[in-house]
């Protein structure tokens, strides 16, 4: 029985995918050495005298990239409100 | 609504849980953690009252009104200490304005390693504001479809 045009297709497809991710894999740089250490080491020197936080990433989080926080949350009381939103008709 | 068993041990467990997550929302600037992860911690936690004593209980001990107003209670405390960064230091949004500053010299100090809980600034309130925030909000979005699915399918408590 041939093969038909389905796994065909599917064979190709993962050969493609496969492909990636090992040379992704290979060309990943080593654990531990990132190539742009500048904001890395600024952070990790001055976290504590700027935020006077030891938590490193909790400065980062709720300090340096506030903003990001700020999506988070955002997100976060988006979903609260379309859940109470979409069930509150279900309640009586 | 599960057996006395398990009602049994909810009772018991819950409140270690509940000090386990307030405790990670409380050090989220000394220890690993803050108040996304503690939030998400205590709301797990109120989860298992919903599993183990049932959704139609727990609506009547909490409604989803108050939890929502528990929820953007945090949001604002938590956009307001970033307007008053805005407003106390040097006109940048979501500064730490207690650190480096002298009228207020409790919270002021910088952490030094194993460090007091009073240091850095302003990011152990906005731990507390945002773990409110998860709190109220994850406990609601748990409660509300609780009770709707209980109420679905005629499940009777």
């Amino acid at each position: 029985m041939a093969m038909s045009y389905r796994n065909i297709f599917a064979i190709i497809f993962f050969t493609i995918v496969a492909m990636f991710l090992i040379f992704g894999a290979l060309l990943t740089h080593p654990f531990g050495e990132p190539e742009e250490p500048i904001m890395d080491e600024y952070i990790i020197e001055n976290t504590q005298e700027e935020t006077g936080a030891d938590n490193g990433v909790t400065a980062v989080v709720f300090d340096y990239r506030g903003f990001d926080t700020l999506g988070e949350a955002t997100v976060l009381f988006t979903a609260v409100a379309g859940v109470i939103i979409l069930f509150r008709r279900l309640k009586k | 609504m599960m057996s006395k068993i398990v009602k049994t041990i909810t009772a018991i467990a819950l409140p270690l849980i509940l000090i386990y997550g307030l405790y990670v929302i409380a050090h989220g600037h000394l220890t690993p953690g803050g108040g996304f992860q503690g939030g998400a911690i205590v709301a797990s936690g109120l989860a298992m009252i919903v599993v183990a004593f049932g959704s139609v209980w727990t609506m009547k001990k909490v409604k989803e009104k108050q939890l929502s107003i528990l929820e953007s209670l945090g949001a604002l405390g938590f956009i307001s200490l970033a307007f008053l960064g805005l407003l106390f230091s040097a006109n940048v949004f979501f500064d730490n304005f207690l650190i480096g500053q002298n009228s207020l010299p409790i919270f002021n100090e910088i952490g030094q390693g194993l460090s007091n809980i009073n240091t850095a600034g302003v990011i152990p309130f906005m731990n507390f504001a945002v773990g409110l925030k998860v709190i109220a909000g994850l406990f609601a979005i748990v409660l509300v479809m609780a009770y709707a699915t209980t109420k679905l399918e005629g499940i009777e408590e």
